[in-house]
C-alpha cells in the first residue's frame, strides 16, 4: 500500500535529469519524539511536490531541515549537487545554500522586516548574494516587484501599508531575489483571503513557467495541493503513509489516512461525519491477526 | 415558521482615532428555530461584526443603528440582568480558542463560571454538567480533561471545550465565528459532526460564519454572502455552488482551487477585497465585477428577490444562469 520514493519518480520526464532537491532517509528525533521518520523524495527541475498531513504531522519540520533550519538527525539533503544534510561550515557556503533553496512562511503579517519597504529589502538580499551594482539592483527590483503584481508604490510601502496579500508577494518576491531553484511553500498562501489566494496561486504558476524553478509545497489543504503540485507525499505522525502522483492520491486515496483526509473535505453532498472514531476502529481492526 | 432571529437594517460604525468608519451597512437576515445560517464573505466584509452586533459584543464607541430582534425582544435596547439572559441564549465561539480562555485557570474553572455565578448551581453539580458536556462533544475522560490547564490541550480539543461550554447555558442559537478554521480537516469535520447532531436533538440555530463555501453549502440550509459591509447574496445554501445569483459569488466559487480537477489558471477576482468604509458609491463590487456598466456604478443597489433568493445586482435577472459560464476553462 505504501509507495515509496523509488517507484514514484515521475515518469514524464527522461531518466537524465537531475533532481534538483533529492531528500533520502530523513529522519528527525526532538528528545524521544520521532518527528519525521526514513522520509525520501526527489523533485526534478520545474516540478512541484506537496507535502501534506495535519499539524503535527511533522511537515514543517522537513521544510525546515531543507532551508538549514534544523539539523536532520539521520539521512541525506542534496541540492543542486550539494550535501545539505550538514550544517554550513563556512559563511561562504552558507550564503551559497541560502541561494539554492529559498522559503515563504505562512504569516504574512510576521515574516517581514517592519521598518524596511519591499523595494529595501530585495534590495539587501541583492547586496548580500549577488555582485549587482546599485542600477542593476533597481532594475532587478522593478523586474521581481513585476513578477509577483506589486506596483512601484507598493514595492516602496512599508509592510504596515499593506494587505496580507501584498506582503505575502513581497515575501515571494524576496524570497525569488536570490533566483533560487527550489522554493519552499510552508502553508504561503493558507492565510490569505480566497480572491487574493487565485491571484497567489496563478503567479506561483507563472514564476515556474518562466523561471523553471521547483515548488515544495507544505500544506494542508488539498484543492490548492492538487491546483500546485503533480507529486505528493502524505504524513501521519511522522511517517510517509502515502506517496505518489498528486492526481491519484486525491482521486483514488490508497491508505486509510489518505482515505480519511479526503473524505473530510466539504464539498457537493458532503455530511461531516467523526472520521476520527471510524479511522481508529479501522486501523485496530487491520492491526489485529 | 416565525424567526427566532431578526436582523433589520442593521448599520454599524466603529469609533477609530479618525472618526467613525462604517463596517456594515444595512444589513437584514431571519433564522428560524433549528436552521442554519451559513455567513460568508472576505476579510473586512463585516460577518464578525455581525455576530458581535447580534451578542452585543461590539467595542466600545460604535454607533449602531437599526433593529436586532431576538424572540422577540429588542437585543439593542438590553443592559443589566437581561442582557446577561441574552449572552445565555446566544452563545459564541470564535476561531481562536486560546484568545478567550483565561491560561492559569483550570477548564473545569473556565466551563463552569457562569453557571455558579449566574445561574446559582452548586459547585459539584455545575461539574457534573461540565463533564456531561464534554462528553457530549466528543472528549473522553472528560473527569481528568476538566483538571487540566489550557495549554495542556489541542488546539482541537480546546475548542471542542469552548463548543461545550457555550453549550452549558443551553442557548438557543450559536453564532460561530469561523469556529474551525485553525482546525485540521478531520477534526473540522468532526465539529461540524458535533454541532449537525446538536441542531437536530436540541432544535439549536446557528448563525455559521465562514470563508469556506464548501463548508458553508455543506452544512447550512441558508446562506448569505457579503460584501463590503452588506448582503450581496441570500439564498439556499447548495445553490451557491450550482447557481449563484450574485457576480461576487460566482467570482468567489470560481477562485477557489476545485479538489477534483487542476484549472490551467484560477479566474481570480482583481483587486482586493474592502471594508464598508472604502467601498466606492454605487454598487460595492463594480471596480471588481467583470459585468459592471455604468449603471451599475450610478445607483445605489437593493437586495431584491429573485428565484426564491435575495441579490443585490441590478443586473441579476439578465445575468441569471450564466455567472458561473467559463469557469475553469
Amino acid at each position: 500500500m505504501v509507495r515509496m520514493s523509488e517507484t514514484s519518480i515521475p515518469a514524464t520526464t527522461s531518466t537524465e535529469v537531475e533532481p534538483v532537491l533529492s531528500v533520502r532517509g530523513l529522519r528527525k528525533v526532538f528528545g524521544t519524539q520521532v518527528a519525521v521518520d526514513d522520509l525520501s523524495f526527489d523533485l526534478l527541475p520545474g516540478r512541484s511536490v506537496a507535502i501534506v498531513g495535519e499539524s503535527g504531522s511533522g511537515k514543517t519540520t522537513v521544510a525546515r531541515m531543507i532551508v538549514g533550519l534544523e539539523k536532520a538527525t539521520a539521512g541525506t539533503i542534496i541540492a543542486c549537487g550539494r550535501d545539505r544534510s550538514k550544517p554550513a561550515r563556512r559563511g561562504a557556503e552558507r550564503k551559497l545554500r541560502g541561494r539554492e533553496v529559498q522559503i515563504v512562511f505562512q504569516d504574512p503579517y510576521s515574516s517581514l522586516d517592519p521598518r524596511q519597504s519591499g523595494a529595501n529589502l530585495i534590495d539587501e538580499v541583492l547586496r548580500v548574494h549577488h555582485d549587482h551594482d546599485s542600477a542593476a539592483r533597481t532594475r532587478i527590483v522593478g523586474e521581481l516587484a513585476d513578477i509577483v503584481g506589486l506596483d512601484r508604490r507598493q514595492i516602496h510601502a512599508m509592510p504596515r501599508a499593506l494587505s496580507g496579500g501584498q506582503r505575502q508577494r513581497v515575501a515571494i518576491a524576496r524570497a525569488l531575489a536570490t533566483a533560487p531553484r527550489v522554493l519552499i511553500l510552508d502553508e504561503s498562501v493558507a492565510a490569505l483571503d480566497v480572491s487574493i489566494q487565485a491571484q497567489v496561486l496563478n503567479v506561483l504558476a507563472d514564476i515556474r513557467d518562466e523561471r523553471g524553478i521547483s515548488y515544495v509545497l507544505i500544506s494542508h489543504d488539498l484543492a490548492v495541493v492538487r491546483q500546485l503540485t503533480e507529486d505528493a507525499l502524505v504524513m501521519q505522525r511522522g511517517v510517509v503513509v502515502e506517496q505518489g502522483r498528486t492526481v491519484d492520491i486525491l482521486d483514488n486515496p490508497q491508505h486509510d489516512y489518505t482515505q480519511m483526509l479526503r473524505a473530510s473535505v466539504p464539498g457537493p453532498g458532503w455530511k461531516p461525519q467523526r472520521m476520527r472514531e471510524r479511522l481508529k476502529s479501522a486501523q485496530a481492526a487491520a492491526a489485529k491477526p | 415558521m416565525s424567526s427566532l432571529l431578526e436582523v433589520r437594517d442593521l448599520t454599524v460604525a466603529l469609533a477609530m482615532d479618525s472618526g467613525p468608519r462604517e463596517v456594515i451597512t444595512g444589513t437584514s437576515l431571519e433564522i428560524s428555530a433549528g436552521e442554519a445560517m451559513g455567513l460568508v464573505g472576505e476579510s473586512g466584509s463585516g460577518k464578525s461584526m455581525t455576530a458581535k452586533a447580534i451578542a452585543r459584543l461590539l467595542p466600545d464607541g460604535a454607533k449602531v443603528t437599526g433593529s436586532v430582534i431576538f424572540d422577540g425582544t429588542d437585543v439593542l435596547s438590553l443592559s443589566g440582568d437581561a442582557l446577561l439572559k441574552h449572552r445565555a441564549e446566544v452563545a459564541v465561539v470564535f476561531q481562536d480558542p486560546r484568545a478567550h480562555i483565561n491560561p492559569v485557570r483550570r477548564i473545569s474553572d473556565f466551563m463552569t463560571e457562569s453557571l455558579r455565578i449566574l445561574d446559582d448551581v452548586p459547585r459539584t453539580e455545575a461539574v457534573r454538567k461540565a463533564a456531561a458536556a464534554l462528553e457530549e462533544v466528543g472528549i473522553d475522560d472528560p473527569a481528568k480533561r476538566l483538571r487540566q490547564f489550557p495549554h495542556e490541550l489541542s488546539g482541537g480539543m480546546l475548542q471542542r471545550v469552548m463548543i461545550a461550554t457555550a453549550l452549558l447555558s443551553e442557548p438557543r442559537l450559536l453564532l460561530a465565528d469561523e469556529c474551525t478554521t485553525a482546525l485540521d480537516v478531520t477534526t473540522q469535520a468532526e465539529v461540524m459532526a458535533i454541532l449537525d447532531d446538536l441542531r437536530r436533538d436540541r432544535g439549536l440555530s446557528m448563525l455559521f460564519i465562514t470563508h469556506d463555501l464548501e463548508l458553508a453549502g455543506a452544512v447550512c440550509d441558508r446562506t448569505c454572502v457579503m460584501y463590503a459591509g452588506q448582503i450581496v447574496e441570500t439564498s439556499v445554501a447548495s445553490r451557491l455552488h450550482e447557481d449563484p445569483l450574485h457576480p461576487y459569488s460566482a467570482a468567489l466559487v470560481q477562485a477557489r482551487p476545485d479538489i477534483t480537477s487542476t484549472a490551467d489558471r484560477l479566474v481570480a477576482i482583481p483587486g482586493r477585497p474592502v471594508s464598508a468604509f472604502e467601498a466606492p458609491s454605487g454598487c460595492r463590487f463594480a471596480p471588481r465585477c467583470p459585468h459592471a456598466q455604468e449603471s451599475c456604478r450610478a445607483h445605489e443597489q437593493i437586495l431584491t428577490g429573485l428565484d426564491g433568493g435575495l441579490v443585490r445586482c441590478e443586473r441579476a435577472t439578465d445575468l441569471r444562469g450564466t455567472l458561473l459560464d467559463g469557469a475553469h476553462v
